[in-house]
């Protein structure tokens, strides 16, 4: 357990840029383009004389607001909070993918795997440690940065607001940043499921690869897509090749991506919100709902059978 | 004691070569054994089987473990430097320390530390920014610290200057070495090796073509420094070599009576490197 511990102390090391800058980086530039939205609405809305907080209309507004409108507000703060996740988590889904293509390359090309395996640590270990340091480590990390960057874009905000003399501290106790923060933690074990089979496919094409390794994830699937769409192979199984593009490429290559899981349950949630999607979609509820679908467990399956050949490559690959 | 590596019938092909050529020899503990030969002859091979990072055919057995089956165990028994660049370039000298000292059951962090502190790596300075024969230093202090009955050291000065190879080799027999480790050495500088070595051995194409221990090296092998006169009476008892010098014919001889020599003229023990070079002639032609 010790020797998991520092191989993935090892890996956040290596990879320091990937897994804590790119999100600190992503956040401060999200928060520098809020600000200047805002100082420019500001401008432009004093070169024409418009004063949102005018006359205590604004003020007037919320205090006539009822039950259901401000829910709505509550739901556009919890939407502020959510939307600095949704760049971050963005980033993150790059930077796993190419943190996973690398990760049992790297250090073949630069043949310090020899030092590596000069200590008496097993390849599963090596490898499980790189899984986790991909589907545990950078999400948790991105997920604390997008929780601190949704916490200050909030308090902008209210300042913002309160320039105008308003008073919009109150308005604050209508979002639900615990409620946000629960929801963010809570998705990463199903990101893990989620993106089992890319992390799989990805680091088998690095374990396996003699160069190159980018070139080969993106293009054996693709050439395979294409050659089932020429020739129409799926109909032998009375599927579409469109099922193969969307279940196999983009399944195996994008997963990675935080979310695509919903993109997946897109049609039945709506369905079950009455054709009204609203931001319940990232309650724990919904999230876990991914749980009850197939193609996830499907997915982690075959997820974790390619990283056992990913193990087996990394025992065996002879090229150093 | 039981012997260290106990290898029969090793065999290794590649797509178009044959690395390894049903090879069998026994190393005991205690010893310093150097395994030299010409480039591709074999050497690196060898070892990666020892060490249990490529598939080979035949029994193999270093340390009581199967390479193939149990290589994380016997790592933690096992030392090994390949050539000098092989620490990862984005590590720091205190990572490494902490990282080794922590997943490696036998390594000793204060000396470790000691023999940093005769050096002058940083704790901070990644290795990206150090010389070659920096980085060696900084494995080298790893190795020593780590309390392994193997060593493996496969071309470990390769690049270094003088004055690095020198020290390396002088901290590794003050420091490192005794009768319950064992080293086995490659390298192409064996001028450099030749007097650390216990045992000698000479790989080509292959296969084991010498191996035996220094002292029965000096008996066996005789050089004789030979007046014109005598050259001929020379050649009539088949040396292994010959080379002029000054007007002297030099004679190689391999298992000749030393007193029937000294009648010739002036004898001594050959070099390892002219020892080398007469039995790999027509390596490369």
């Amino acid at each position: 357990m010790k020797t998991f511990y520092w191989l993935v102390k090892r890996e956040f090391w290596e990879h320091r840029g990937g897994f804590l800058w790119a999100p600190i980086i992503t956040g401060g530039i999200f928060l520098l383009l809020n600000i200047m939205t805002i100082i420019t609405a500001e401008v432009v809305g004093a070169q024409h004389g418009i004063n949102f907080g005018a006359g205590g209309n604004l003020r007037h507004v919320i205090d006539n607001m009822d039950a259901g409108d401000m829910s709505h507000v509550a739901m556009a703060l919890d939407l502020a909070m959510y939307s600095a996740m949704g760049l971050i988590v963005t980033v993150l889904g790059f930077v796993v993918f190419f943190y996973c293509l690398g990760s049992l390359y790297d250090d073949r090309r630069d043949r310090s795997i020899l030092f590596w395996k000069s200590l008496p640590i097993s390849d599963v270990s090596t490898v499980l440690s790189k899984v986790a340091s991909a589907t545990l480590l950078a999400p948790f990390i991105a997920v604390i940065v997008g929780i601190v960057v949704g916490m200050l874009q909030l308090i902008i905000l209210a300042i913002v607001l309160s320039f105008h003399g308003i008073n919009v501290w109150q308005l604050l106790v209508l979002a639900h940043p615990f409620r946000v923060m629960a929801n963010l933690v809570g998705y990463i074990p199903v990101y893990l499921l989620w993106a089992l089979p890319s992390v799989g496919w990805l680091m088998l094409c690095s374990a396996w690869a003699r160069s190159k390794p980018f070139l080969w994830a993106i293009a054996l699937p693709i050439a395979t897509g294409l050659l089932i769409s020429w020739f129409d192979i799926m109909g032998l199984f009375h599927l579409s090749a469109g099922w193969f593009w969307s279940n196999i490429v983009a399944r195996g290559l994008l997963s990675v991506f935080p979310g695509t899981n919903v993109a997946f349950t897109a049609e039945r949630f709506m369905h079950d919100n009455g054709g009204q999607p609203n931001l319940d979609f990232m309650n724990l509820a919904q999230t876990y709902g991914s749980l009850s679908m197939p193609q996830l467990w499907i997915g982690m399956i075959v997820g974790a059978g390619l990283i056992a050949i990913a193990v087996w490559f990394r025992r065996w690959r002879d090229d150093s | 004691m039981s012997a260290v590596i106990t290898a029969s019938g090793l065999g290794k092909r590649y797509k178009n070569s044959l690395a390894l050529d049903n090879v069998s020899f026994q190393i005991e503990p205690g010893r310093i054994v150097g395994l030299i030969g010409p480039n591709g002859a074999g050497k690196t091979t060898a070892l990666k089987a020892i060490l249990g990072l490529t598939d080979f055919t035949g029994q193999l057995n270093v340390l009581g473990f199967d390479p193939r089956k149990q290589r994380d165990k016997l790592m933690g028994e096992v030392c090994f430097i390949a050539d000098v660049a092989v620490l990862p370039r984005w590590i720091r000298v205190h990572q490494a320390v902490d990282f080794v000292a922590n997943v490696h059951p036998r390594f000793d962090r204060a000396k470790c530390e000691a023999f940093l502190a005769r050096t002058k790596l940083q704790p901070n300075q990644r290795v990206r920014q150090m010389s070659k024969g920096m980085i060696v230093q900084l494995h080298l202090a790893l190795v020593m610290a780590i309390d392994a009955r193997l060593l493996i050291l496969d071309e470990p000065t390769l690049g270094l200057d003088i004055l690095y190879r020198k020290q390396f080799y002088q901290h590794l027999l003050e420091d490192y070495f005794d009768e319950n480790k064992t080293i086995i050495v490659t390298t192409h500088q064996v001028e450099e090796v030749e007097h650390i070595l216990t045992d000698l051995m000479f790989i080509r194409d292959g296969k084991i073509v010498l191996d035996s221990d220094m002292d029965a090296i000096g008996e066996r092998f005789i050089e004789v420094m030979v007046n014109a006169d005598k050259a001929d009476a020379a050649r009539a008892l088949k040396p292994l070599d010959e080379r002029q010098v000054f007007g002297k014919s030099i004679f190689l001889f391999d298992g000749v009576q030393r007193a029937q020599l000294e009648a010739l003229g002036e004898v001594r023990r050959p070099s390892v490197s002219d020892l080398f070079v007469a039995t790999m002639k027509g390596t490369y032609a």
